[in-house]
């Protein structure tokens, strides 16, 4: 095992090689760039026997991601912000021909106005594809992720791509501690790709993405939505056995101080950070408080919030996106499924430093609410 | 927990300054990060980069607002951009700068002339790992073999050799 300062962005490109894909279609974009660079120079030394392929656009690298996919192989991409607005359209192709590969996406505002800056708004925006979506906190679960998401992509009751989502430049462009797992134990974990289906199968033939009629298409999209449903059990089962062979345990949620809270923090990716640290500060005041990350954000995780969340009075929900109308995405999902006082606050957007001000200013709102939704930070008319 | 900002210009290496130094103090057995004030890097604009080292993990993301140290790769960045910004009471500034600091300063200020041993041992104005040679003696937050180690493996072949040798160089010329 060795232990190396690294970026996330280069945590994912370890994960990468150690998960041996064949094909990567990739094309650089900010703050995603490095993991093209990186992943660019370990096919160049064989570090990793892939055929990279250099595309014109992300619409075509998604696209080719999927016709490799189909053909039966592990496959992996990145991109971010306006780079996933292009893939939009194929994004959905993706999931509905169930092609199990993996996406990093490095979180990223998306224009106008143009901003290379970080917020979550770029995945949000894909949420409704079909895709699983996790949300990490920092380098080492970055890498930890990606191995897990191929795991989780490729198991039969599944069948659908994955995104693993890490904030641009907080995670991307800053480096921290990082275990990079033995390669022996990596392919115990995840052995190569057999495929349940694919087109070019000469014993087997058979067309993915084709036509279906109103007598065929609920059914096809009923089967994604099983699907989906299943990768709770299969995410939970997959995080056990990483945490069996790595040691390092991950789940749908991760609560931290949430037993006895009367309010709790619900975030997404590595805001989760700071937020821990002001949740020890607050409760070395005496406030009763708690932080529950949500890793899995699609499927969602309703049960394990429940669960988590049963104790407490309010929620405090923080977003770094929004739904125009309607507040934070990850709020409005809450409000819809879980059955608790919740309030909602837009942070962050297009890479505005959040502090432990900021952090606080929430908890102080969600004890005295004065609206339900708050944008925090906004400055001053 | 110690954090430290480095205050340069696009392409003299601040960004991978605070990387080096992060990854040596790594060595030494602490926990750290390091990152970019996170922009559109433009060779010669004022840029600034960040480094916490402690001996627990480093649990927070937000830029570093008041920094234990601050370490000025070009002096003609002080009348640029406050180098003194949300210094704490006990926080040190170190400036390449060949003579002493003469303006009325409300913190400890040190000055080495980085600019004038990259010139002689490197041919070429860049001081990011010789401030940190100093920094490391002046400071003991970390330690010179470390530092050595790190920039041999960051800088290949003769420029690593090099600049571990100006880097040396600095380190000894703290009194």
């Amino acid at each position: 095992m060795v232990k190396e300062v690294m970026t996330s962005n280069k945590a994912v490109a370890e994960a990468v090689r150690l998960a041996k894909p064949q094909v990567i279609p990739v094309y650089p974009i900010t703050p995603q760039t490095t993991i093209s660079e990186y992943l660019a120079q370990y096919v160049a030394d064989e570090k990793i026997d892939a055929k990279y392929i250099k595309v014109e656009s992300e619409h075509s690298a998604i696209s080719a991601s999927v016709g490799a996919s189909g053909a039966g192989v592990r496959v992996f991409t990145a991109t971010s912000s306006q780079g996933l607005m292009l893939m939009h359209e194929i994004l959905f192709a993706a999931a509905g021909m169930r092609t199990p590969f993996v996406l990093a996406d490095a979180n990223r505002a998306i224009s106008a106005p143009l901003n290379i800056w970080n917020d979550q708004q770029d995945s949000i925006a894909q949420r409704d594809a079909g895709w699983l979506q996790i949300y990490v906190e920092n380098a080492q679960e970055a890498l930890d992720t990606t191995l897990m998401a191929y795991k989780v992509s490729e198991n039969p009751k599944i069948l659908l791509p994955s995104m693993v989502c890490l904030d641009g430049f907080i995670l991307t462009h800053t480096v921290e501690p990082v275990e990079i797992p033995e390669q022996e134990l990596v392919d115990e974990f995840l052995p190569p790709y057999k495929p349940e289906h694919s087109f070019i199968d000469t014993e087997t033939p058979m067309s993915i993405g084709t036509f279906a009629d109103p007598e065929n298409y609920l059914e096809a999209r009923h089967d994604m939505q099983v699907a989906m449903d299943n990768a709770k059990e299969v995410i939970q089962q997959t995080c056990d056995e990483f945490a069996e062979k790595f040691g390092r345990q991950y789940g749908l949620v991760d609560a931290y101080k949430c037993d006895d809270a009367e309010i709790i923090y619900v975030a997404m990716g590595s805001i989760c950070s700071t937020i821990r640290a002001i949740v020890d500060e607050l409760r070395e005041a005496g406030e009763k408080v708690g932080l529950l990350k949500i890793r899995a954000y699609r499927p969602f995780p309703v049960e394990a919030i429940e669960e988590a969340v049963v104790n407490c009075d309010k929620l405090a929900v923080v977003d770094k996106n929004v739904t125009f109308g309607n507040g934070g995405a990850l709020f409005t999902d809450i409000k819809a499924k879980i059955h608790k006082d919740a309030y909602g606050f837009i942070v962050g957007l297009g890479g505005r430093d959040i502090t432990p001000k900021e952090i606080k200013e929430i908890y102080e709102k969600t004890k005295n609410p004065v609206k339900e939704v708050t944008w925090i930070g906004l400055k001053e008319e | 927990m110690i954090e430290i900002r480095f205050h340069g210009r696009g392409g003299q290496g601040a960004v991978t300054a605070a990387e080096i130094l992060a990854k040596a103090a790594f060595l030494d057995g602490k926990y750290v990060q390091a990152f970019p004030f996170f922009g559109v890097e433009r060779r010669g604009a004022p840029v600034m980069s960040f480094t916490r080292i402690d001996d627990e993990p480093v649990e927070i993301r937000y830029q570093v607002y008041n920094p234990d140290y601050v370490l000025v790769l070009d002096d003609g960045l002080m009348n640029v951009v406050d180098v003194f910004s949300g210094l704490k009471e006990n926080s040190e500034v170190i400036i390449n700068l060949a003579e002493e600091y003469k303006a009325a300063a409300t913190h400890k200020v040190h000055t080495i002339d980085a600019t004038g041993i990259a010139l002689e041992m490197l041919g070429r104005n860049i001081v990011n790992t010789i401030i940190l040679g100093y920094f490391a003696k002046k400071t003991g937050v970390v330690s010179l073999d470390s530092l050595i180690q790190v920039i041999k493996e960051t800088f290949l072949g003769k420029v690593g050799d090099l600049n571990a040798e100006a880097t040396k160089k600095a380190y000894e010329m703290v009194k």
